[in-house]
């Protein structure tokens, strides 16, 4: 069990993790792309997100929760290292969630002003995280490359959040809005595909032993499906994009799913540089691991709801399938 | 700047956690309400009760957004605030906050999606479910919490090596001696906060006549539960105050401005505390009825703050615990004057509407204050007895902490007022059902015949 449970969580959080990453990141990518819509616009982008966008947002909370839960001394670590980025990021989400409902229930001339508010809290959100995975993954250091690296991910990263949101725009919409969703699409293909070029990077680049693991010969191979399958899937969204003809016979949802799993991949490609550590050349999981029968204590917790919460999830979004309409109370 | 940063700290922390339970206080009860008010119709089929339910499920979806957003700023608070208290006893706190995510806060953030937006595409049962699971969940969360706050308050199961806490059982961690008490007394205090809320926003419309017999159902709802609730909670925080007097011992008598042990002690009313004297200015007491009250005997023995080592700041527990009570009296005074009034047949007057809807916020001052007594009269600990809030505290500059921490502040200001003017303009908004009414016939000439 000593040795199982730190891996068992180590996994959870990072699946919290990526399924925090696509789910509120077409949440946060919609708001990014608000102020290139019009008024009517903006309330079917909106409704599209209505229902989903709080239940999207508690995925982080677990993914935080389970750092603190499973690896307490590594969580204090993290968190304290990244303060300010952290911040930042929960005004942004503050702002981003609470101007969902003022636009609609506060007094009508103050409508704008929220619009405003939730595209610079979407914004921010999106920018800080993208700061906290540069610093995170440059090892927490205070050196100029780590910052510069940093600064470089926090632009870049919000493009996988636009391309997200349009692609589930393209799910959701029809008509004007569609066309119009493919276009951001376009635009953000290229800058996600730095932002991804450049993630994959940074580890081998800072740490010459990860640079070992992965660039010596039995693991290339072995390795090779993560960047052949990215290539494939980054390549095809681009062909997708281009074919609008394909896009509207139905083949639209094709692009989340290649999104989807890039980001899988992505994931895949981190947990594989960074095991065992937890905090890049300072910290194992081993090390910062919490006392067993506590990991017992919250197993069995996870292991049991975790299927449960996946289930109703899929519930919800069976119940609210299909075009966005407006938002209705009654 | 060379303010202490742990004052900094804890400034940032409490200021974090008096915005996020204003909205928790409200939406764990008013949850419950607007299932009532669902089941109310589906049992009647009376279109008053969904007139109801539409119009403070608005409501409350707004306030489940701010207590979102504001939750999700807590969950960080702990790492980024004290990452000490962490790392101390992570092995406890980690697991009841992880039980709280996985078993609160996605049962309760997936249904209100159907219980907010889809009445159209579900069925009536299953939006009654929803709505049940959203009430059941947000009780859930209160649940985990406040174990573990309640832990932090009378630590019981745990063990400690090195330093570390480790659990040895989780039912005495979860169930320790302080945890019932202050479950069912926060439970009540968010029943008593939503009951005031729809009491006195409904007055406030019935007195602009903006709506028809919906209002006065929720008003009358409102009041009544209100005239129930009250003495239960007065009850419960009299039990709470002897298992306090029990466990923390010097809480008390902080809360109560007893400077020396003593028979027969008095309650002091009114007073400001003086620590450097040891003693309390201009006091106006009533003799022996502290001492009735704690010992429930006229002669009983309290401890006074000398006999302590280390006790809390005594003038904000002690002025927070009056204004509990004061707040408390007033609620009591106020519902069973409109729980007579509908005992009577009467129509609410214009005053007990006034009354009612200058009460609408009393529940948030009750709540705040009654968490200050509890949090402020923990000091200088954070783990009663066993950790202080010094140990765990973060290394930030203060610098960081005071520029943040004033950026939290400008931005809980504004979302506030913006709550608030919200909650007006959609209170003043006609509502449909205002179209129930007979022609002619007036709003409260409507309610004498409810
Ligand atoms: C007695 C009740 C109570 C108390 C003392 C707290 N909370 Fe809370 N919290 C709730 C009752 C609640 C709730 C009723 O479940 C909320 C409020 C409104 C809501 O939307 O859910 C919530 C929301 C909420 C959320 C967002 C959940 C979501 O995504 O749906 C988080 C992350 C937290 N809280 C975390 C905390 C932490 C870390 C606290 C203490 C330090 C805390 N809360 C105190
Ligand atoms: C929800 C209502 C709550 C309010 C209004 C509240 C208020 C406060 C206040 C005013 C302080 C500062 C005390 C001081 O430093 O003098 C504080 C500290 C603290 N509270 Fe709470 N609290 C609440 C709930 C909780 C809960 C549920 C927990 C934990 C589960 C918690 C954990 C802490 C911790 C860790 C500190 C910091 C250390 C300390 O100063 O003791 N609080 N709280
Ligand atoms: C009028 C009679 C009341 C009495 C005798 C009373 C008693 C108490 C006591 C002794 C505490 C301190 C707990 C501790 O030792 O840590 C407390 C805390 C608290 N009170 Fe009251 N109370 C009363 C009314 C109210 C009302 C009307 C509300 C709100 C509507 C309220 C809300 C709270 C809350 C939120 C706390 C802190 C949370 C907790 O410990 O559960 N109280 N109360």
């Amino acid at each position: 069990m000593t040795e199982f449970l730190p891996i068992f969580f180590v996994c959870a959080m990072g699946l919290a993790l990526l399924i925090y990453v696509v789910l509120d990141g077409f949440d946060l990518g919609i708001g990014i792309l608000l102020p290139f819509a019009d008024e009517r616009e903006k309330d079917i982008m909106i409704a599209s997100i209505g229902p989903f966008w709080d239940a999207n947002e508690t995925w982080i909370v677990l993914g935080v929760g389970v750092l603190l839960i499973a690896f307490p001394r590594a969580h204090g670590i993290v968190l304290t290292a990244l303060y300010i980025p952290v911040t930042i990021m929960l005004f942004g989400l503050i702002l981003r969630g609470v101007a969902f409902d003022f636009r609609v229930k506060a007094d009508s001339h103050h409508r704008s002003m929220w619009n405003r508010a939730f595209f610079v809290g979407s914004l921010t959100a999106s920018m800080a995280q993208g700061w906290m995975l540069g610093a995170y993954i440059t090892g927490l250091q205070n050196t100029p490359t780590g910052f510069a690296f940093a600064a470089l991910i926090s632009v870049t990263l919000p493009a996988l959040y636009i391309l997200l949101g349009g692609a589930w725009l393209l799910i959701k919409t029809e008509g004007a809005l569609f066309d119009k969703a493919a276009r951001w699409c376009r635009h953000a293909w290229l800058p996600m595909g730095v932002a991804l070029l450049l993630v994959s990077l940074a580890t081998p680049l800072a740490s010459a032993s990860i640079a070992d693991r992965w660039f010596t010969l039995p693991n290339l191979i072995g390795l090779l499906p993560i960047p052949v399958s990215c290539t494939i899937a980054f390549v095809g969204i681009g062909w997708l994009l281009r074919r609008m003809d394909v896009l509207r016979a139905g083949y639209a949802p094709l692009i989340f799913v290649a999104l989807v799993l890039i980001c899988l991949m992505a994931a895949l490609g981190l947990a594989y540089s960074i095991y065992p550590d937890i905090i890049i050349g300072r910290m194992t999981l081993y090390e910062a691991a919490a006392a067993t029968n506590s990991l017992q204590f919250i197993f069995w917790g996870v292991a049991i709801t975790l299927p449960l919460i996946g289930g109703y999830t899929i519930y919800v979004y069976r119940v609210f399938s299909g075009k966005a309409t407006e938002l209705s109370y009654d | 700047m060379d303010i202490d940063p742990l004052l900094l700290a804890r400034i940032q922390f409490a200021t974090n956690i008096s915005f996020h339970i204003l909205f928790p206080a409200i939406t764990i009860g008013l949850a419950w309400l607007l299932f009532f008010f669902r089941v109310r119709f589906t049992l009647t089929g009376e279109a008053a009760w969904e007139y109801a339910y539409s119009f403070w499920v608005k409501i409350f979806a707004l306030t489940f957004a701010l207590g979102v957003v504001s939750g999700v700023t807590m969950s960080f608070q702990f790492g980024t605030n004290w990452p000490g208290f962490m790392e101390r006893v992570g092995n406890i706190a980690g697991p009841l906050l992880g039980y709280e995510v996985l078993t609160a806060f996605f049962l309760e953030a997936s249904f209100l999606a159907i219980m907010l937006f889809g009445k159209q595409r579900v069925s009536n049962r299953v939006h009654l479910t929803a709505t049940f699971l959203v009430a059941f969940g947000t009780s859930l969360s209160a649940f985990w919490i406040l174990a573990l706050n309640s832990w932090m308050q009378t630590p019981a199961g745990y063990s400690i090596e090195d330093g570390q806490f480790y659990a040895t059982s989780w039912f005495e961690i979860i169930f320790n001696p302080s945890f019932p008490y202050r479950l069912t007394h926060m439970l009540l205090a968010s029943f008593l906060t939503s009951a005031f809320l729809v009491a006195g926003v409904s007055a406030w419309r019935v007195r602009r006549k903006v709506d028809g017999p919906a209002t006065w159902k929720v008003l009358k709802t409102g009041v009544l539960a209100a005239a129930v609730l009250t003495p239960l909670q007065i009850f419960v925080g009299d039990l709470q105050g002897l298992n306090t007097l029990e466990h923390q011992p010097q809480k008390i008598a902080a809360m109560e401005a007893i400077w020396e042990t003593q028979r027969g002690a008095s309650f002091t009313l009114f007073g400001l505390p003086n620590e450097e004297l040891k003693k309390t200015d201009y006091a106006l007491e009533i003799p022996y009825v502290a001492s009735l009250i704690l010992t429930h005997g006229l002669e009983g023995e309290v401890r006074g703050l000398n006999s302590f080592e280390d006790h809390p700041p005594v003038a904000a527990t002690f002025w927070s615990f009056r204004i509990m009570l004061g707040v408390g009296m007033l609620m009591l005074l106020v519902s069973w004057w409109g729980a007579w009034t509908y005992f009577r047949g009467k129509i609410p007057s214009s005053l007990l509407l006034s009354a009612l809807s200058a009460m609408t916020f009393s529940g948030w001052v009750a709540t705040l204050a009654g968490w200050y007594v509890t949090e402020i009269g923990r000091q200088p600990w954070v783990v009663y007895g066993l950790v202080t809030t010094a140990e765990v505290a973060a290394e930030h500059h203060s610098a960081t902490l005071g520029g943040t921490l004033l950026g939290y502040v400008c931005l809980y200001l504004f979302l506030l007022l913006s709550y608030i003017q919200a909650l007006r303009h959609l209170a003043t908004k006609p509502a449909r059902s205002l179209a129930m009414l007979p022609r002619r016939l007036d709003a409260s000439t409507q309610g004498a015949t409810e």
